[in-house]
C-alpha cells in the first residue's frame, strides 16, 4: 500500500542519516562531509518548500542562507552568544529580510520573479562583500569559532568533536524538516500545492495568493536561514560566498536532481551533488565542467529528478 | 568640481552604453523565449578570447568582425541542441541549464585559453586621449560608443524594417498567433537567440581592449546587465538602452559623491524601481507573469 | 606536460551516469596514477586551481611538484617516499577551502598542509591546521595577520607581509619621484593593511597622501578613480589593486595617457598580471617577491631551465613559493628528524634555507617567534621587453627583506606553543 511504502521510505532515509557518520567512513567519506550533507539537504528542502510545492521559482535564496550564516557568526563573535541564540539572531535576521523582500515581489511571478530574487540576492552579496567592518568584506568573518553547548546536565562539545556536531545538526534538521512536512500536511500546505497546481483556478475558489505567496517564501527562507547557520556553525567562518548567485543555482540544482515534486528528493539531490563536488574535484581540474555537465544533462534528461524517476509518472 | 562632475556623467554615459549593448542582447533572448540565459557573460568571454586568437591572423579589425558571429554561431548550435527542447516547460529548466552552460565555458575557456590573462592588443592609435584637458575621452571609448551607437541602431533597424524584426516583436507580444499565422517559430527564436548571441560576442571584443581577459571576464559584467532590464523595463528594448545608459551614468556620479556606493547605487536604483513601478519605467503592462 | 601526483581513489560513490562518463575520460588522460605506497610521506596542497587566483595558484603547484622531484630523486623524506596530493580550493569559498583541509588532514591523513593564495582562505586553513596541529605553510597568501594577530606556533608562510612590501618600494619611490601619493586601494582587508603600510613608510621619509580611494574587488572600470586621481594633482598614483583589477586599471590609465602626467607605481606586483598586460600598459615602478632574471646569483639559472622545461615559461614568485615551500617541510624533518609538527616547528625557528632554495642574493630564513620567511624583494620597473622575450620587469634594487621588517611585537604576533 502506498502509505506503508511511504512510511518504510521515511524509515530508511532517517535511519541512514542517524548511523551516517559510522558508514560515510567506510566507503571513504568523512565525518564533515555528512555534516556538510545534512545542511544542504536541509536548505535544498526549504528552497523546495517554495519550488516543488508552491510552484515558485526563487533563485536567490543564497541570500537568506548567507544572512543566516553571517547573523550567527556576528552574534558569537561581537556578542558573545552561545550557540542556540546565535542561531536564532541569524534565523530572526534572515526572516525579516525575507518578509520585507517577499513583500515587494510577490506581484511577479516565472521568469522576472527568479530575475528579481536574483538581483536581491546579489544586493546582499554586495552588502557583505563591501561592508568591511561589520561584516569583514571579502575575507569574512573569522577568529570565532562554535563552543560547546552547556545543556546544564550535560556539556555537548560541539567544537572539537566532529561526531557531536553532526547529530546537533542533525537534530536541528530533524526538527525543521518535521515542521515543514507538518505545513505541508495541513490546509495552508493543500493551498499551496493548488497554487503550484493551477493559480488561477485557486484563485477562483478564494485562496488569497499574494498571502499564501508571500507566506510560503518567507518560511522557506527561515528553514534556508537555519542550514546557514549550521553551515556557518560547521566552517567555524562565514564569507560572502554564502551568499552567491552560485549557491542559490546549486540548491535548485540539488531539489530538481533529487525530485522536486517529493518531500525527501532535495535531500538526496543534496546528497548526490556534495558528495559528487567533494569526489570531483579531488580527481580532476575540470571539476567545474563535470558540475555544469550534470546540470545540463539532469534539465535534458531528468527533469523529474532521481525520486520522480523511481516514482513512475507522477505530477 | 563641475570639471569632475561633467566628466563623470559623459564616462558614465560611455560606460551605461556598453552595459546597455550586453543588456540588449540579454533582454532580446529573455523577452522572445523567456529564457534567462546566465551564459550571457561565457559567451561574451568566447567572443574576447575568439578575437583574441583571431587577431594575429586577421588584425584587430578583421577579429571584430569575425569573432562576434563565430560567438553567435555557436550560440546557434547550443540553441538547436540544448535550450530548444525547453521552450513551452518551466522556465526553471531554461535557468539552470544556462547556469550550468555557463560553468562549463568559464571551464572549457581556461583549459583552452589558460587560467591567467592573456594580453590583448588594440590598435595604438585609439589607445589615444582626444585632447590633454579630455584625457579620460580616449579613441578607444569613442570607439566603443561608435560601435555600440551602430549596433544598436542596427538591432533597432532591423525590428522595425525588416520581416524577421516584425516577427521577433510580434512573437514578443504573442507568439501563439504568430505561429498560427504560418511563421515558423522555432526558426524565430534561433535567429532571435542568434542576434542576442551576436551582441554578447560583441561586447566582448569590446570589453577585451578595456579589461583583462581572463576566463573570468563576464562574470563581473552580467549582474548590471539585469538590473539594467529589470530597472528599464521588462519587455521593453527601449527600456533596456535607458536602463543601461542610467546604471552607467548614476555610478559615474556616485563616484564624485559618494565613492564607495558606485556600485550599490545601481542596486538602490532596482530597488526604488520595484517599489514604485514594478514593470520597469518602460515596461509593458501585463509582463509581469 | 608537469607529471600530476593527483590521487589514484578506490571507486568511492557511484556518479550520475554521464558524469561518470566524462570524469572517466578525465581519469583515462595524462593523470600517472601511482599504487599508494603504505609508508609514503604525504603533502596536502589545498590552493586554487579555478576561478580569479587559478593563475597563481596553478604556477604554485609546479613549483611543489618540482619540488617533489627533487626530494623524491634524493631519496624522500626520512628515507620515506613522497606524494603531493592536490585540492582546490576555489578562488575564494571558505567552506570549500576548509572542506578540502580537513578532507586533507583527517581523510588522507596528510603529513604537512600547504596552502593559500586568497589570505582569508589562508586564515580559515589555519585555524584547522592549528586545531588539528599539523605543520601548515603559506605559500602565498599576504595578509599579514597570517604571522601577525593570528599566528600560530604551527603555521609558516613564505611569501612577503604588506609591511615589507610597503617599506620596500616607498624609499624608491620618494626619491625619484616625489612625495606627493594618491591611492588607488581595493576595498579589502588586505587592500587596507598594504595602504595603511604605505602610508606609514612613506611619511616616514617625508611622503604626504594627497587623496585616494577604495575601489571594490572586481571592479570593472576604473575611469572616476583615475579622473579623481589626475585632478589630486600627486606626484605618483599607487596602484595597490592585484591581478586582474590592476590589469584593468593600467590598461586604463595608459589609454588616458596618465603616465606622461604622474607616474605610475605600486606595492605588490606579479609576473601573471604583467604577462597579461599589452607592451604599452607594461609600466610603473612595482615590487616583486622573486624575479627570474637574476644574473651572478647562483643556482637561479638551473632553476629557470628546470621551469621552461615543464612548463615552457619562466617560473614566476608564485612557482619560487611553491618550490621553497615543499622543501621547508623536507629539510624541518630532516632537521628535527621527526615527523611531529611540534618538532618540526621548532626546529624552523630561524632556519636559514640553503642557496639552491632561497635562490636570491639575500639569505632566507624564518624567523623565530613569528614564523615568517624573511628574503629577498626586488624593486623596480616594469618594461615592454627587456633581454630576452620573458624579461618583463627591470630591477633597480634588490632589498633585504630582513632589513626593513618591523619587529616580531610590531606585527603583533604572539605565538603560543603547546605543552
Amino acid at each position: 500500500m502506498k502509505a506503508v511504502r511511504v512510511r518504510a521510505f521515511d524509515a530508511a532515509v532517517c535511519l541512514l542519516l542517524m548511523f551516517m557518520p559510522f558508514w560515510m567512513g567506510a566507503i571513504g567519506g568523512y565525518t564533515e562531509l555528512a555534516t556538510r550533507i545534512v545542511v544542504m539537504g536541509l536548505a535544498a528542502m526549504s528552497l523546495n518548500f517554495l519550488l516543488g510545492f508552491t510552484g515558485v521559482l526563487s533563485f536567490g535564496h543564497a541570500a537568506y542562507f548567507g544572512l543566516g550564516a553571517y547573523g550567527t557568526a556576528m552574534a558569537i563573535k561581537y556578542l558573545g552568544a552561545g550557540t542556540i541564540p546565535a542561531i536564532g539572531f541569524g534565523v530572526v535576521l534572515a526572516t525579516i529580510a525575507a518578509m520585507i523582500i517577499g513583500a515587494l515581489i510577490v506581484k511577479l511571478r516565472g521568469v522576472y520573479f527568479a530575475m528579481v530574487t536574483i538581483a536581491f540576492g546579489q544586493v546582499f552579496y554586495f552588502i557583505a562583500f563591501r561592508w568591511n567592518e561589520v561584516t569583514g568584506g571579502d575575507d569574512g568573518l573569522t577568529d570565532w569559532h562554535r563552543l560547546p553547548i552547556d545543556l546544564g546536565f550535560a556539556k555537548l562539545d560541539i567544537f572539537q568533536n566532529d561526531k557531536a556536531f553532526y547529530y546537533f545538526a542533525l537534530a536541528i534538521f530533524a526538527i525543521c524538516v518535521g515542521a515543514m512536512a507538518k505545513l505541508l500536511d495541513s490546509p495552508f500546505g493543500r493551498s499551496l500545492i493548488a497554487i503550484r497546481e493551477n493559480e488561477r483556478r485557486a484563485r477562483f475558489l478564494g485562496v488569497p495568493i499574494e498571502f499564501h505567496v508571500w507566506l510560503s517564501f518567507v518560511i522557506s527562507c527561515l528553514f534556508v536561514s537555519v542550514a546557514g547557520a549550521l553551515y556557518a556553525l560547521l566552517n567555524n567562518f562565514t564569507d560572502p560566498r554564502a551568499l552567491r548567485v552560485d549557491l542559490s543555482g546549486n540548491l535548485v540544482i540539488m531539489a530538481v536532481l533529487g525530485g522536486m515534486r517529493s518531500f525527501w528528493g532535495p535531500l538526496i539531490g543534496a546528497a548526490i551533488f556534495v558528495a559528487l563536488q567533494d569526489y570531483v574535484s579531488s580527481h580532476t581540474q575540470n571539476w567545474m565542467s563535470v558540475i555544469g555537465l550534470v546540470f545540463v544533462l539532469v534539465v535534458r534528461f531528468f527533469p523529474r529528478g532521481v525520486l520522480g524517476m523511481l516514482r513512475g509518472a507522477k505530477a | 568640481m563641475t570639471q569632475v562632475v561633467l566628466f563623470n556623467v559623459f564616462n558614465g554615459l560611455i560606460v551605461g552604453a556598453f552595459y546597455a549593448l550586453m543588456a540588449l542582447g540579454l533582454s532580446l533572448i529573455l523577452n522572445l523565449s523567456g529564457v534567462i540565459n546566465f551564459a550571457h557573460g561565457g559567451f561574451l568571454a568566447l567572443g574576447a578570447y575568439l578575437a583574441y586568437t583571431l587577431i594575429p591572423y586577421i588584425g584587430f579589425w578583421g577579429a571584430l568582425i569575425v569573432a562576434p558571429p563565430l560567438t553567435a554561431a555557436l550560440g546557434l548550435v547550443v540553441e538547436w541542441l540544448l535550450i530548444r527542447p525547453l521552450y513551452g516547460k518551466d522556465p526553471l529548466y531554461g535557468l539552470l541549464l544556462t547556469f550550468g552552460l555557463a560553468y562549463i565555458f568559464e571551464d572549457v575557456t581556461r583549459l583552452i585559453w589558460g587560467a591567467q590573462s592573456v594580453p590583448f592588443q588594440v590598435p595604438g592609435w585609439l589607445m589615444t586621449s582626444l585632447s590633454s584637458q579630455l584625457f579620460f575621452i580616449t579613441g578607444y571609448r569613442v570607439f566603443m560608443v561608435i560601435i555600440v551607437t551602430a549596433a544598436v541602431g542596427g538591432l533597432f533597424a532591423v525590428l522595425k524594417y525588416t520581416r524577421l524584426g516584425m516577427r521577433i516583436r510580434a512573437g514578443t507580444r504573442d507568439l501563439d498567433t504568430v505561429s498560427t499565422l504560418g511563421v515558423n517559430v522555432r526558426v524565430l527564436r534561433s535567429l532571435n537567440f542568434g542576434i542576442g548571441i551576436y551582441m554578447a560576442g560583441l561586447a566582448g571584443v569590446l570589453a577585451a581592449g578595456l579589461l583583462g581577459l581572463s576566463p573570468t571576464i563576464g562574470a563581473n559584467l552580467i549582474m548590471p546587465s539585469f538590473v539594467a532590464i529589470i530597472v528599464g523595463g521588462l519587455g521593453s528594448l527601449l527600456g533596456t538602452l535607458l536602463g543601461g545608459l542610467m546604471i552607467g551614468v548614476a555610478s559615474g556620479l556616485a563616484a564624485v559623491y559618494f565613492p564607495s556606493a558606485t556600485e550599490a547605487v545601481i542596486y538602490v536604483m532596482m530597488g526604488l524601481v520595484l517599489l514604485v513601478r514594478p514593470r520597469g519605467l518602460l515596461g509593458e503592462e501585463g509582463r509581469l507573469h | 606536460m608537469p607529471k600530476s601526483n593527483w590521487r589514484a581513489g578506490v571507486n568511492r560513490r557511484t556518479l550520475v551516469k554521464s558524469g561518470a562518463a566524462l570524469a572517466a575520460a578525465q581519469f583515462a588522460s595524462p593523470f600517472v596514477i601511482r599504487a599508494r605506497a603504505a609508508d609514503a610521506v604525504k603533502i596536502g596542497l589545498d590552493n586554487p586551481l579555478t576561478g580569479t587566483y587559478a593563475g597563481p595558484g596553478k604556477n604554485e603547484l609546479v613549483g611543489c611538484q618540482m619540488a617533489l622531484d627533487e626530494i623524491n630523486a634524493k631519496g624522500g623524506i626520512l628515507g620515506r617516499p613522497v606524494e603531493l596530493l592536490v585540492e582546490d580550493s576555489s578562488s575564494g569559498d571558505a567552506g570549500t577551502a576548509v572542506q578540502k583541509a580537513r578532507k586533507l588532514i583527517e581523510g588522507d591523513k596528510v603529513d604537512f598542509l600547504l596552502g593559500n593564495v586568497n589570505s582569508a582562505l589562508a586564515l580559515a586553513m589555519a585555524q584547522v591546521s592549528n586545531e588539528k596541529g599539523i605543520l601548515h605553510i603559506v605559500p602565498g597568501g599576504h595578509t599579514d595577520a597570517i604571522t601577525g594577530a593570528s599566528c600560530h606556533w604551527n603555521v609558516f608562510r613564505v611569501c612577503n607581509t604588506t609591511q615589507m612590501e610597503a617599506a620596500a618600494v616607498c624609499a624608491a619611490l620618494v626619491k625619484e619621484y616625489g612625495k606627493k601619493f594618491y591611492y588607488i586601494t581595493p576595498d579589502y582587508a588586505f587592500g587596507h593593511t598594504l595602504e595603511s603600510g604605505m602610508v606609514k613608510a612613506a611619511g616616514a621619509l617625508g611622503g604626504e597622501r594627497v587623496g585616494g580611494d577604495l575601489a571594490p574587488l572586481g571592479a570593472v572600470d576604473f575611469s572616476s578613480y583615475l579622473i579623481k586621481a589626475q585632478a589630486a594633482n600627486p606626484d605618483v598614483i599607487v596602484f595597490l589593486v592585484q591581478g586582474d583589477d590592476m590589469l584593468n586599471a593600467m590598461k586604463q590609465a595608459v589609454q588616458f595617457g596618465l603616465q606622461n602626467k604622474v607616474h605610475l607605481a605600486g606595492a605588490q606586483q606579479e609576473m601573471e598580471p604583467l604577462e597579461g598586460l599589452p607592451p604599452e600598459a607594461r609600466i610603473g615602478t612595482w615590487v616583486l617577491e622573486w624575479y627570474w632574471n637574476q644574473p651572478g646569483v647562483p643556482h637561479v639559472a638551473e632553476f629557470v631551465e628546470a621551469t621552461k622545461k615543464r612548463t615552457g615559461r619562466v617560473p614566476t614568485a608564485r612557482t619560487w613559493f611553491g618550490y621553497l615551500s615543499v622543501w621547508t617541510c623536507a629539510l624541518a624533518a630532516a632537521k628535527a628528524n621527526s615527523l611531529k609538527a611540534v618538532d618540526m616547528a621548532k626546529a624552523l625557528q630561524d632556519f636559514h634555507l640553503p642557496p639552491e632554495i632561497a635562490l636570491g642574493p639575500n639569505p632566507a630564513f624564518y624567523r623565530a617567534g613569528q614564523n615568517q620567511l624573511l628574503a629577498s624583494l626586488f624593486v623596480g620597473n616594469a618594461q615592454p621587453s627587456g633581454s630576452a622575450p620573458d624579461d618583463l620587469f627591470h630591477v633597480t634594487d634588490v632589498v633585504n627583506g630582513a632589513a626593513i621588517a618591523s619587529s616580531v611585537e610590531e606585527s603583533g604576533c604572539k605565538m603560543t606553543w603547546p605543552t
